[in-house]
C-alpha cells in the first residue's frame, strides 16, 4: 500500500492512501471531534463535527468522508470550526429532550462529554421539546426517541457487523427517526438477533438496558473493532463508504 | 430505421401538415389543463365532426403556448401561415372560433393576443421551439420539425469528442442551477474509465413557483430523449434514466409514451439510427421530496434507497449510479443539446454575455401583468423581463424585489433592477440564477414574511441527515416567527446570522447550504424591514401581525388579566 | 479607588426560582468555604434570609432555577434590573433541566394530568388564579429571557466546580471551568 503525506495543523504526517482524512489524523495522534463517526463503521457525515478545512477550498469538508490526498493541507483547529463545532452541538442539545440530571448515561455520555469539552456550557437556540415516545416494548433493551441524535451508528452496526438490518430511519428533518423492522415495536421484531451492538454503540441515551437507572448505562463498544479484525479482509476506507 | 427513412418520416409529417386548411393548436399543459383545456379540445372535436369538416380541420393538443396566466389558449394557423392566438377561450367561445375561422373569418377580438405582445416578441425560444408547436404526444409532430436529425448527425457524421467539444463550445452550463459547464462536465465522464456508464436526466423540480422542468417534459418529450441520446454517445454510456417528480403526473405519461414511440421506431434501443449506439431509457419518479432533486440523492433514489444525500467527492462524473460514472444533467440543459447540433454551437454561443451564453427559461409569476413561461436570451435585465416580457406590474402594484433561484435563491432589489440576468452578476448580488423561479414582489410583501415562508420550505423538505439543515433551518425559522410575530429581542438578527453562516457552511450538501440564502438576501436589502418588526413592531407591508409579546413580557398580559378577574370579583 | 472597594463588600444574592431548591442546598456545601465567603461578600437576599423584597445595587446575583410562571419571570426582571452580574447556577437554570420537562405539554395539560387525573378539584377558576402564579407556555433557562452573564450547570453544581467560578466572579474575572467542570447533568 503506497504511502502518502500531507500537512495537519502544521505537522508534517504520513498515511496509507485509501484512508480518509479523519484516520490519518488519529494515527498521528490529532484528535477531531466526532459523534456519528465510530471506527469500523462506514462513514455517515452527518454530525459534521469533524468538519475541517482544506487549504484552497472555500468550503468544509468532513473528514470521515473525505480521503487523504498527496500535498493536502488541513486545518482541524480554528476559530471558525471551533465556533461551528460548538453551534452544532447546541443544535444537537435543543433539538429533541436532553435531560442529562436524569439520563441513563449520565457521565457516560459522548454527547454530554463533547458539549463540556467544546465549551457548551449553555445552548442559545430554542429547546424545540418534541414529544417523543419510548419503546420498551423489549424485554432486554429500551429505546428513547427524546436522546437520538440519529447518528444512524445503530443502524449501520445491525447492517454491516451485525447483518440483519433491523434498524432504518424514517421521516426526514426534524421528524425523522430510526426505526425497526418498518417501524413496528421492538419484541414485535423479527429481524433483531437480540445481539445488543446498537444498544453499545449508541452514543447517548437513546439505547439502554433495561433496569438501568440515572447514571448507570455504562456503553462498551471495544467489541467492534475486534470483531472487524477477526474479519478475513478488513476494507479500506475507501471501499467503506457507501454511495 | 436509418437517416434516410428518417427524413422521409419528416417530409411525410410536413405533408400532412399541409393538407389540414385549418389547424386549432389547444394548450395541454398543465395550467391550461386545470383551466379548462379538455373541455375546449371536446367542444373543437364535437364542432367539426357536427359541421362535417374532419379531414380539412384537425385540433391538435399541444404543450405550453404561454402566457400561462391567461389561459385556456388556443392557437389557429391557417394553411397560407397567417395565425391568432386567443386568450381565456371558452367552450361556447371554441365553436364560435371554429365557425368564424372555418369559414376564413376573423375570430372575435376581444380574446385575440396582440401577435405583438412584448410577451411574445421579446423571447428567444431555442428550448422551448416546439413547445406549444407539437403534439407532444405524437412523434411524428417531433420529426417534423428535424427531431432526432441531431442525433442522427451526431451518430454518423461526430466521434464522442467532437459532440463533447460542441457542447463545450456552446458555452452551455447547467441549467439547474449550479452553472457548471457542460461540455466540461461531459468531457470528464467521457474520459472516466469504467465498465458501464449511465446518463441521468433531472426532472426532479421542486422551486415554489417554478415549473420549466415540468412544461418541457409536458411539451417537448423528445427533445429531452434526443439530448439524453446524444449525451449517451458522447460519454459512452449506454442506458439513461430520467428522474421525474412525482407529482408530475402529465409529465411522465408524455415521457412514457414518447419512450416507447421512440424505441419502436429504432431511435431508442439497440441499434439506434442503425448506427452501432445503444441507449435505453428509464422512468423514474419521485416520491415527493424536494431534496431528490440534489444529485447525490437523487442517484440514491434511482438505485433504490432512500433519498438521502452523500457527500462529494466523489462527484457522479466520478463514481455515481451503482459506483459508475454518471453524467447527470437537468432537463432544461439537455433540451438545449439538440437545437445546439442542429444550429450549431456557435450560433448558441452567439446569444448571451460573455460567461453565459445562450438562452434560459424562466417561470415568471407574481405581480406581472402578463405572467408564464419564458424563454430569454442570457444577459437580458430584470427589468426587461419584468416591464418588457410581462408587461409591467400588476394594476396597482409597484415593483420591490424579485426572487430567483427559489428556496436556494434571493432577492433582488428596485435598485439592481438593471443588472443583466447571468450566472455571476445574480451570484454578486447575492441572489442566484437557480432553475428559473422568478417571482415579482410588490410592496404588499414583506420580506421578512418571504424570507420566513422559505425557510418553512427548507426545514420541511430537509432530509434530516445532517444535524446543521435538520436543526438550524427549523431554529431560523423560529427566530423569523418571533420577528413577524413580535416576540423577538435585540440581537436575534445577530443570531439568525450565525445559523446562516453555520447551515451555509457546514451542512452536507447544497439544500441546507443554500437554505439560509433567502434570509441573507433580504438581510443584505431590506434590513430596515426587519428592523421596523423588531423595534417597533410595524410591518412597513402590512403583512404581519404582531401577536405575541417577547417573553421578558409575557406576565404582563397575566397580570393584567388577574387584575381585571379581580376587580370583577370585587364588583361582585 | 481601591480602598473604596476593599471598605465595601461585594453585595451577593441567591435565588431560588423554579427549580428544587437543590442548587441552594449545594450551595451550602460549600461548607467551611461559606465563612470565607462571608467575609468577602454580604448576602442582600436568599433563600437564607428573610429579606422580602429583592434589594438594589447588587452586584452577584446566583440564580437557581427555571423561569416557570409569572411570579419567577417578574423576580427575575427585577434581578436583572439591580443585579451586575448574573449567574446562571445549575441546569434547571441553564438548560430548563427537570422543571422543563414539562415542556413537552400545554400548561393546561400539565395541570389537568397532576391535578385533574387525581381525587380533589384541580385549581381551576377565578380562585385559583387570583392566588396562584400562572404557568408560562413554557419552562425557560434564564438566558431565554434576558441575558445573563455566566454559567455554571450541574444538577446541583458541586462545591468543587461552584466555588472556583464564584472566586473568579468575586475576583472580577471570567468564570473560565475545566472541561471536566462544566458538563450537564
Amino acid at each position: 500500500m503506497s504511502v502518502i503525506t500531507l500537512t495537519i495543523d502544521g505537522h508534517l504526517v504520513s498515511g496509507r492512501a485509501g484512508q480518509s482524512v479523519l484516520e490519518v489524523s488519529r494515527d498521528a495522534g490529532i484528535e477531531i471531534p466526532t459523534l456519528c463517526w465510530l471506527e469500523g463503521l462506514s462513514p455517515w457525515g452527518g454530525c459534521r463535527l469533524c468538519v475541517v478545512e482544506l487549504k484552497g477550498e472555500q468550503r468544509l469538508f468532513t473528514s470521515c468522508t473525505t480521503v487523504a490526498a498527496e500535498g493536502m493541507h488541513v486545518v482541524t483547529r480554528s476559530a471558525r470550526l471551533e465556533n461551528y463545532r460548538r453551534m452544532l452541538v447546541e443544535l444537537l442539545l435543543a433539538e429533541r429532550n436532553h435531560y442529562c440530571a436524569v439520563c441513563v448515561v449520565d457521565g457516560h455520555c459522548e454527547l454530554q462529554s463533547m458539549a463540556a469539552r467544546l465549551g457548551v456550557d449553555h445552548v442559545r437556540f430554542d429547546y424545540l421539546n418534541p414529544p417523543l415516545p419510548m419503546d420498551i416494548s423489549h424485554d432486554l433493551f429500551g429505546l428513547d426517541h427524546n436522546r437520538c441524535i440519529l447518528c444512524t451508528r445503530c443502524v449501520r452496526v445491525c447492517d454491516e457487523v451485525e447483518g440483519a438490518h433491523t434498524w432504518d430511519v424514517r421521516g426526514r428533518g426534524t421528524t425523522e427517526r430510526v426505526v425497526i423492522d418498518l417501524d413496528r415495536p421492538w419484541k414485535e421484531s423479527t429481524s433483531c438477533t437480540r445481539c445488543g451492538k446498537c444498544v453499545q454503540v449508541c452514543p447517548v441515551g437513546a439505547l439502554f438496558h433495561k433496569g438501568v437507572t440515572v447514571g448507570e448505562m455504562v456503553k462498551d463498544n471495544s467489541f467492534l473493532m475486534d470483531i472487524i479484525k477477526r474479519r478475513r479482509s478488513a476494507q479500506p476506507f475507501v471501499e467503506r463508504r457507501r454511495s | 430505421m436509418n437517416r434516410a427513412e428518417l427524413d422521409q418520416l419528416r417530409d411525410r409529417a410536413r405533408q400532412a401538415k399541409g393538407e389540414q386548411r385549418v389547424r386549432f393548436l389547444v394548450c395541454y399543459s398543465t395550467p391550461c389543463l386545470s383551466s379548462g383545456a379538455p373541455a375546449i379540445r371536446a367542444a373543437l372535436e364535437e364542432g367539426i365532426a357536427e359541421e362535417g369538416r374532419k379531414g380539412e380541420v384537425a385540433v391538435v393538443a399541444t404543450g405550453c403556448m404561454g402566457p400561462c396566466s391567461r389561459g385556456p389558449r388556443v392557437t389557429v394557423q391557417h394553411r397560407g401561415g397567417q395565425e391568432t392566438a386567443y386568450e381565456r377561450v371558452t367552450p361556447e367561445m371554441a365553436r364560435v372560433l371554429l365557425r368564424r375561422h372555418a369559414a376564413d373569418e376573423e375570430g372575435p377580438p376581444e380574446h385575440v393576443l396582440a401577435p405583438d405582445l412584448p410577451y411574445f416578441t421579446r423571447q428567444t425560444r431555442w428550448v422551448l421551439e416546439n413547445s406549444g408547436r407539437v403534439d407532444p404526444e405524437n412523434i411524428a409532430d417531433y420529426i417534423g420539425r428535424d427531431g432526432y436529425a441531431a442525433l442522427g448527425r451526431a451518430l454518423h457524421e461526430m466521434t464522442p469528442e467532437e459532440v463533447c467539444e460542441a457542447i463545450a463550445r456552446s458555452g452551455l452550463r447547467g441549467r439547474g442551477g449550479g452553472g457548471y459547464p457542460t461540455g466540461l462536465k461531459w468531457h470528464l465522464v467521457r474520459k472516466a474509465r469504467a465498465e458501464r456508464k449511465f446518463v441521468v436526466a433531472n426532472g426532479d423540480e421542486g422551486d415554489p413557483g417554478a415549473y420549466m422542468d415540468r412544461t418541457l417534459m409536458e411539451s417537448d418529450p423528445h427533445k429531452i430523449l434526443e439530448g439524453m441520446a446524444i449525451a449517451g454517445y458522447a460519454v459512452g454510456a449506454d442506458k439513461g434514466f430520467i428522474y421525474v417528480r412525482g407529482e408530475y403526473a402529465v409529465a411522465a405519461k408524455r415521457l412514457e409514451k414518447a419512450i416507447r414511440d421512440a424505441e419502436r421506431l429504432g431511435l431508442l434501443g439497440a441499434r439506434v439510427l442503425d448506427s452501432s449506439f445503444r441507449f435505453r431509457i428509464d422512468l423514474r419518479l419521485g416520491a415527493g421530496a424536494f431534496v431528490c432533486g440534489e444529485e447525490t440523492a437523487l442517484m440514491n433514489s434511482i438505485m433504490g434507497g432512500r433519498g438521502n444525500p452523500s457527500p462529494r467527492p466523489p462527484y457522479p462524473a466520478q463514481r455515481g449510479l451503482w459506483n459508475q460514472p454518471t453524467l447527470i444533467n437537468n432537463v432544461e440543459t439537455l433540451g438545449a443539446v439538440a437545437p445546439i447540433l442542429r444550429h450549431g454551437p456557435e450560433a448558441f454561443a452567439a446569444i448571451g454575455t460573455a460567461k453565459s451564453k445562450g438562452t434560459k427559461i424562466f417561470a415568471l409569476v407574481g405581480e406581472v401583468r402578463t405572467a408564464g413561461l419564458i424563454e430569454v436570451p442570457m444577459g437580458i435585465t430584470l427589468r426587461e423581463i419584468v416591464e418588457g416580457v410581462g408587461g409591467g406590474m400588476s394594476e396597482g402594484e409597484t415593483f420591490k424585489a424579485a426572487q430567483t433561484g427559489g428556496p436556494s435563491g434571493g432577492c433582488i432589489p428596485r435598485e439592481h433592477l438593471d443588472t443583466p440576468v447571468d450566472y455571476e452578476s445574480l451570484t454578486a448580488l447575492g441572489s442566484i440564477m437557480g432553475s428559473g423561479g422568478l417571482i415579482v414582489m410588490g410592496q404588499k410583501s414583506c420580506m421578512v414574511d418571504v424570507a420566513k415562508y422559505f425557510m418553512d420550505f427548507c426545514l420541511d423538505e430537509s432530509c434530516g441527515k445532517c444535524i446543521p439543515c435538520r436543526a438550524g433551518t427549523v431554529e431560523m425559522h423560529r427566530i423569523l416567527e418571533r420577528i413577524t410575530s413580535g416576540s423577538a429581542v435585540e440581537g436575534e438578527i445577530e443570531r439568525l446570522e450565525e445559523l446562516c453562516a453555520l447551515a451555509r457552511e457546514a451542512s452536507l450538501c447544497g439544500l441546507g447550504a443554500t437554505a439560509p440564502n433567502p434570509v441573507l438576501a433580504t438581510l443584505r436589502y431590506f434590513r430596515d424591514e426587519y428592523h421596523a418588526h423588531i423595534r417597533e413592531h410595524r410591518c412597513p407591508a402590512g403583512v404581519c401581525r404582531f401577536t405575541d409579546v417577547p417573553r421578558e413580557h409575557l406576565g404582563d398580559r397575566q397580570a393584567a388579566q388577574m387584575q381585571s378577574a379581580r376587580s370583577e370579583m370585587e364588583g361582585i | 479607588m481601591t480602598n473604596s472597594t476593599e471598605e465595601r463588600k461585594i453585595r451577593l444574592a441567591t435565588v431560588w426560582l423554579g427549580g428544587c431548591s437543590g442548587c441552594n442546598m449545594s450551595f451550602l456545601d460549600l461548607g467551611e468555604l461559606l465563612i470565607d465567603l462571608s467575609q468577602r461578600t454580604e448576602l442582600v437576599y436568599g433563600p437564607f434570609t428573610d429579606i422580602k423584597a429583592f434589594p438594589k445595587d447588587v452586584d452577584i446575583t446566583i440564580v437557581e432555577g427555571s423561569i416557570n410562571n409569572t411570579e419567577n419571570l417578574e423576580l427575575y426582571r427585577e434581578i436583572r434590573q439591580r443585579t451586575k452580574i448574573v449567574v446562571s447556577f445549575g441546569d434547571c437554570a441553564v438548560t430548563g433541566n427537570v422543571s422543563s420537562l414539562r415542556n413537552v405539554l400545554t400548561p393546561e395539560e400539565v395541570l389537568v394530568q397532576s391535578y385533574g387525573h387525581v381525587p380533589g378539584d384541580p385549581p381551576y377558576g377565578s380562585e385559583a388564579s387570583e392566588v396562584l402564579p400562572r404557568l408560562l407556555p413554557k419552562s425557560y433557562p434564564l438566558h431565554h429571557v434576558l441575558p445573563v452573564d455566566a454559567f455554571i450547570p450541574g444538577c446541583p453544581p458541586d462545591p468543587e466546580r461552584t466555588w472556583p467560578a464564584l472566586l473568579a466572579l468575586l475576583e472580577g474575572k471570567r468564570a473560565e471551568p475545566a472541561p471536566e467542570e462544566r458538563s450537564f447533568g
